[in-house]
Formats: structure tokens, sequence, C-alpha cells
């Protein structure tokens, strides 16, 4: 019988059932998504699409508003991000969620899908069957499991 | 001071037409937009729009659809100072969102 990977119980939290292996792998994700909110300043003017799209332009005609814009949020848009991430390695093997941790984990499945997909340069087109062959083979199916958890993730909230 | 007994509907008052070009446009200078990106899931936009401006899944749901086919969609609209909290808001969630001028 099908069982939800993730549920709302009665008593209003939540109850997650990962594998071992699903766990290790978003734990192991973490990481990727810490380094690439790091690695730029406030993404204005930057040629890394992967900034450009955890951080977009408020203003992208308007080069001397989007810069103020900017100063004023992307510390905060990267603390918060930040702290989603703590909140995820921190309940990453837990079996029962709260509403605020389970938002933390959908905003930060999210984020992964952001980086990953914008470094595997998907598009609308992009086959949900994978070829053994392709050299992103193993990054698109991470892609596509993380589809898959932000589904749950989703369904169980929206219940 | 107020009549005795229950209150009474209020008379109905002669209310003198302002002139077609007295009417000042609505205050609504900025617009926020939502566009299109392969990545974001139908699902998650759907839901980001319910949960940031309180739309029902019907009204977030046909805007999320006017985001996938027509590329973008208009998704609130106020102030500058509002719509750039708005922006500020989808950006937390992930949203390719940006603001202009509604011209």
């Amino acid at each position: 019988m099908f069982r939800a990977r993730v549920r709302r119980t009665r008593k209003g939290d939540y109850e997650v059932r990962l594998s071992d292996q699903e766990r290790q792998l978003l734990a192991s994700l973490v990481p990727q998504l810490r380094a690439a909110l790091q690695s730029g300043t406030d993404a204005g003017g930057t040629d890394d699409p992967t900034l450009r799209r955890l951080f977009p332009a408020a203003y992208p005609s308007d080069e001397e508003r989007d810069r103020e814009y900017r100063a004023m949020v992307h510390d905060d848009l990267v603390a918060r991000r930040h702290a989603a991430l703590d909140t995820v390695e921190a309940t990453v093997g837990a079996t029962r969620l709260d509403e605020q941790e389970v938002l933390a984990w959908i905003g930060a499945v999210n984020d992964l899908r952001l980086v990953l997909g914008t470094r595997l340069d998907v598009s609308e087109e992009t086959e949900p069957t994978i070829d053994p062959n392709d050299p992103d083979a193993a990054a698109l199916a991470v892609y596509g499991y993380l589809g898959f958890l932000l589904e749950a993730l989703l369904s169980a909230v929206s219940e | 001071m107020a009549p005795p007994g229950p209150p009474a509907a209020p008379a109905p008052v002669e209310v003198e037409r302002p002139d077609v070009d007295e009417v000042a446009e609505p205050d609504v200078p900025w617009i926020v937009l939502v566009w299109n990106d392969p990545i974001n899931l139908m699902s998650y936009v759907t839901w980001v729009l319910q949960k940031l401006f309180g739309y029902s899944r019907d009204k977030a749901t046909a805007l999320m659809l006017d985001v996938h086919h027509k590329g973008r969609a208009v998704v609130a609209s106020g102030t500058r100072e509002k719509c750039e909290l708005d922006v500020f808001r989808l950006h937390e969630h992930g949203l390719w969102a940006t603001m202009q001028h509604d011209v």
C-alpha cells in the first residue's frame, strides 16, 4: 500500500518516512548550497548563473535602484537561507518535524533544486527519464529526487 | 445625540458626482511580476503565492498557469515600498520576481 513519505499527523506535526540513504543524500547536499551562498558578494553584476538565480534582480532595468535593493536585502536573504539549512542539518535524521521545520525543509530543498537545476541547465524539455550514459546522470537523478521530495513536503503542508 | 431605539439606517444623501476628469488615477504605480523558470515546480509556485499573498488555491493556480503559459504574471501591486517587500519575500522563496512602474 502506498504511504506518503511526509504526512501531517493528528497532533499537527509531520511524520517523515525517508530511508537512511535519502537522509544521507540530503545531508550531503547542504554544504553545496552553503558554498553557493558564500561564493559571491551581493550577486549584483555577477555572471554566475547560480547566484543570479538565488538572488535575482528586483529592478532589472534600473541599475541604481537594483543596487539599493540588493544592499538592503542581500545579507538577510543569505542569513535566512543559512538558517533553513541549519534546521535541515539539525533534523535530517528526525522522523517527526514541526511546522517551522517542515517550512525550512521546503525552502532548503527548493534552493537545492535551484542550484542544481541551474548548474545542469535544465529546461522545461529536460526528459524525466535519464540516459545512464549522460555524464550528468547522477546529478540529474538527485535533481529528480529533490523534486519528488519537495512534492511530498508540499502535499503534506497543503493537506 | 443619538435618537432612542435601534439605530436607523442613515438617510440617503444626495452625492454630487465628481466630473469624470476630476477622478484621480488609482494610486497603484508599481506592479510585481513573477517570471517563468524551468526549475520551480508548478505546485511550489502555487503554494508560495497562497502563502505569501493569502490567495485562494484557485487564484494562485490561475496566476501560476499565467506564469507558465504566458511567461509572466502580475501577482501584486501597490506602493514601491509594499512591492519591494513583496519582491523580497518572493526572492526569499526562490521565485524569479521583479517590479516595475505600472505604465
